[in-house]
């Protein structure tokens, strides 16, 4: 195999890349560089192409039954055409990859050292001392305090952002010329998420390895990469430097991409307080799980109050208690000591018609085996009505006002998009008549464009209902972007309560400067305030 | 990548590698076997009291059947007061009771016979203490379930891991079918053509008899080759098929998607972390084939000739030989459950993130 001197320099040259899965164009010929030391972003929105990109960059779709055309080389090596041997050489050994949920992507029954030493094996044929002693320097380097003991646990006994470090470290284990990044902190908190990119950018600098990031979240492109490429349909959109495509985009749809991300320092007209009854009172509410010894408060002592008409955010990092929180608030889980107050009346207990719910996930929270229409109806049948044709012509008008077709009536959840099963949850909760809709992340599982027409039709519906509305989500710019007034939780307390003005531009609470600090920016100039702010707060 | 500073080396001092020791694991698991333990009583004392129950409402003179079809009346008279079968089914279950705790004495017409606990009382047919009788018969059987299940357990195994990797194509069609007609086809046939052929036509094995293992260990194994691989082969599509699932299911798993991604080679995937995924359910199918082997190899040992307990069983339901029943349903019982203690402890061992309570 000759190096073209052209292609030989450029650390990933892939010209027309076409990947078909059956009848599915997932990629259509794509091409880009990407020159050694570099760093791209691939972003797009689901389907848009982008992981399967990444996997064809190391071969992955070989023996998958995927169709790939055109040319791929990465180090020199023409993927396309490798033996078995030369792409098991490649994968870890030139090229690195790092997946997005760090729980799955290692073996639960190995030792994380372990796992690390035998990749390094693989590839060096050292030693198993040598190997392990390898392990514990990249567990180090990555990061992980006390990396000789730590080798040894399990990936179960790893938090999340520490096995992102420890994937991280197995892609170090052989110095790559070029690791690739899968949605690497999709699944982790705002201030993990942050460290992880943090950690991406130091060893980049110390390295000089090449970086290709794929992600969804346009502000996590901007943190990390010289260059975006934006794809969709699996083609290109356009690509350049971050600070142009972001700052200022050629093409409408990157356009529309970028103004439907919701930001934390956009400018926002100022909500003037809402004066509505209180509908939904919260005093004291505590709730534990487990027993004796093992008790741990999930939720300590949390008081609020929601208005008619108002929306109140409730922002915190997984585990804080706020789904715990929500469930109390609908009545799906008992409190263990508090109250929990409808309109001025202390609550027996249990669901009530009032306080309905939007889940997270839109896929698992429908049943699979009823049409949606009959989901819909669930609530109506559940407060005795029996006419059906009532009960259908009510489902049909619920279907419209969510932006539904009520043909689909009978359809059944696989047959809608993420963003149209939301609408379906939207409409079940809506069919009970409620004053409060506690939305547990509702938009988390959605693409951003997706994410802005859903919560567009909750502010709608809010309007016209005089609905109080409980959002509870993790992102904090989309919190501040739907809600009046906002709860900051952590470790089942709130920590902060006002409006959205108050707790945004100017927190009290040190948690909550750190978790405005480790927001990604659009703009990488504020991107690399933000990582300096965080390092102050961080040696603070 | 050189940026290492040369102070991260003593990191490295005092490595050994990265299993952690099982003292700890199994210190940790002290409350769990108590509590296990004491299930297992209860359990058991359940059984127990079940089975006196069928026998006592079960149709049919207990004392005639014992006694003999030509005993006089005044004779069935004499065995019922001799075992005590008039006496109120609660009285016999207490002095049973007593009898499996502190032991208990009985009269032998001569004198008294003390049978000491855990005393499972006296067979109505034999006066032979229960106990004597179930440690006779225990180690054929126990020969019987071991060796069989070591055998289907490289058999199954083995087929399910090569049907996994060769998936799709033509060793895995054959395996398949291999198996499946093992399933398919009862032990006295399996067992029989072997005989007939390996015994018989060839002369490869002895016709099977058995020989304690302390007397003649290669003599023990020897014979009971035949009926291990009868047994093995009828079970081993079972543990085929659950191999091959929980490995492909494996296959298809994010972390095995990483090692691939790594270079890792499609050997060392499929005998290294694919493998370990069928760890746990096959451990616990193994448990209850193994527990339920002891009540229920009546068939493999009839055909075969061998003095084990489930032979015992059957007769001595057929006579209505109650002590001997409860006896032997309770022993059985007993390795069950043991089997599925030791499944658990296996699985939490095997997977640790399996918190035993």
């Amino acid at each position: 195999m000759s190096p073209i001197p052209d292609k030989a320099h450029s650390l990933v040259h892939v010209t027309d890349l076409v990947v078909d899965f059956g009848e599915t164009r997932a990629v259509d010929r794509l091409s880009f560089t990407l020159d050694r030391g570099a760093a791209l972003g691939l972003v797009g929105e689901s389907g848009s192409g982008k992981s399967t990109v990444a996997s064809a960059l190391l071969g992955l779709h070989r023996g998958t039954g995927a169709n790939v055309g055109g040319e791929v080389r990465v180090g020199g090596i023409d993927v396309q055409e490798a033996s078995g041997a030369e792409l098991r050489r490649l994968r870890g050994g030139k090229a690195a990859m790092v997946f997005q949920d760090p729980l799955s992507s290692l073996d639960p029954y190995y030792a994380v050292g372990d796992q690390i030493a035998e990749v390094y094996r693989v590839h060096t044929g050292a030693s198993r001392r040598a190997a392990r002693a390898r392990a514990v320097e990249v567990l180090d380097r990555v990061g992980i305090a006390d990396a000789v003991r730590r080798a040894r646990s399990r990936p179960h006994e790893f938090s999340g952002g520490m096995r992102q470090r420890a994937l991280i470290a197995m892609a170090l284990a052989c110095e790559p010329e070029l690791l690739i990044a899968d949605e690497p902190t999709t699944a982790l908190d705002v201030t993990v998420q942050a460290q992880i990119l943090d950690l991406l950018h130091v060893l980049r600098a110390e390295t000089g390895m090449g970086l290709l990031l794929v992600t969804h979240d346009v502000g996590v492109a901007a943190e990390s990469v010289d260059d975006v490429l934006v794809m969709r349909y699996g083609r290109s959109v356009e690509r350049g430097p971050v600070r142009e495509v972001l700052g200022a985009p050629r093409e409408a749809y990157t356009r529309e991409l970028l103004g439907a991300v919701p930001r934390v320092d956009s400018p926002r007209e100022a909500s003037a307080p809402v004066r509505g009854d209180v509908v939904l009172e919260a005093v004291g509410l505590r709730r534990e799980f487990g027993r004796g010894k093992r008790a741990f408060p999930a939720v300590d002592g949390v008081s609020l109050t929601v208005r008619r008409g108002e929306t109140l955010g409730i922002v915190g990092e997984s585990g804080s208690g706020k789904t715990t929180l929500g469930r109390m608030l609908v009545g799906l889980l008992d409190p263990s000591a508090g109250e929990i107050r409808h309109g001025g009346d202390p609550s027996p207990g249990g669901v009530r018609a009032g306080v309905q719910m939007v889940f997270q996930d839109p896929v698992s929270s429908l049943n699979p085996r009823r049409a949606v229409g009959e989901s819909i109806a669930d609530p109506l049948r559940a407060r005795g009505e029996h006419d059906d044709a009532v009960v259908r012509a009510r489902v049909r008008a619920l279907m419209e006002r969510v932006g539904l077709d009520p043909a689909y009536y009978g359809r059944y959840p696989h047959e809608f998009s993420g963003g149209q099963r939301q609408r379906v949850g939207i409409a079940r909760a809506l069919a009970a008549e409620p004053r409060v809709i506690v939305c547990d992340e509702p938009v988390s599982a959605l693409d951003v464009t997706t994410q802005a027409q859903v919560t567009a039709l909750l502010a709608e519906l809010q309007e016209e209902h005089g609905l109080a509305l409980v959002f509870i989500a993790h992102d904090l710019a989309v919190v501040r972007q739907v809600s009046d007034r906002v709860a900051v939780m952590r470790q089942g307390r709130i920590v902060e309560q006002g409006s959205v003005d108050e707790v945004y531009g100017a927190p009290r609470q040190a948690y909550t400067k750190q978790l405005l600090a480790a927001v990604p920016a659009l703009d990488p100039e504020a991107a690399a305030r933000r990582r300096t702010a965080r390092g102050e707060l961080a040696a603070a | 990548m050189t940026g290492f500073s040369p102070g991260r080396t003593r990191l490295l001092r005092g490595m050994t590698g990265f299993s952690p020791g099982l003292t700890g694991l199994l210190h940790g698991m002290t409350g769990f076997l108590l509590r296990r333990a004491a299930g297992a009583l209860v359990t058991l004392l359940a059984i127990s009291v079940i089975i006196y129950a069928v026998f006592y409402i079960a149709p049919g003179d207990v004392a005639q059947i014992t006694c003999g079809p030509r005993c006089s009346p005044a004779q069935v008279a004499q065995v019922s007061e001799q075992l005590r079968l008039d006496d109120p089914v609660y009285v016999r279950y207490r002095d049973f009771l007593q009898g499996i705790f502190a032991g208990r004495d009985y009269s032998t017409g001569t004198g008294t016979e003390h049978c000491a606990a855990p005393c499972l009382g006296l067979s109505y047919q034999s006066d032979q203490q229960v106990t004597q009788l179930i440690l006779a018969k225990l180690p054929v059987t126990g020969s019987l379930a071991l060796g069989a299940m070591v055998m289907w357990l490289i058999l199954g195994v083995g087929t399910g891991v090569l049907s996994a990797w060769r998936r799709g194509r033509v060793t895995e069609r054959v395996l398949t079918a291999v198996t499946l007609a093992g399933t398919a086809t009862p032990v006295f046939v399996i067992g029989l053509l072997l005989m007939i052929v390996a015994c018989g036509q060839l002369n490869w094995l002895p016709f099977p008899q058995y020989v304690p293992f302390t007397d003649d260990p290669q003599q023990w194994a020897w014979n009971l080759l035949l009926p291990w691989l009868s047994l093995a082969l009828i079970e081993a599509a079972k543990y085929a098929r659950l191999t091959r699932a929980s490995m492909l299911e494996t296959l298809a798993d994010d972390h095995v998607r990483t090692f691939r991604a790594y270079g890792v080679g499609e050997r060392s995937i499929i005998g290294k972390h694919a493998l370990r995924g069928a760890f746990a359910p096959v451990i616990a199918l193994s448990a209850n084939d193994f527990g339920s082997m002891f009540g229920g190899a009546v068939l493999s040992e009839t055909l075969f000739g061998l003095p084990g307990m489930g032979r015992e069983l059957v007769h001595a339901v057929k006579v209505v030989d109650l002590p001997v029943v409860v006896g032997m349903v309770l022993v059985t019982g007993f390795f069950v459950v043991l089997a599925n203690a030791v499944a658990d402890v296996l699985y939490a061992v095997a997977d640790r993130r399996v918190v035993l309570s």
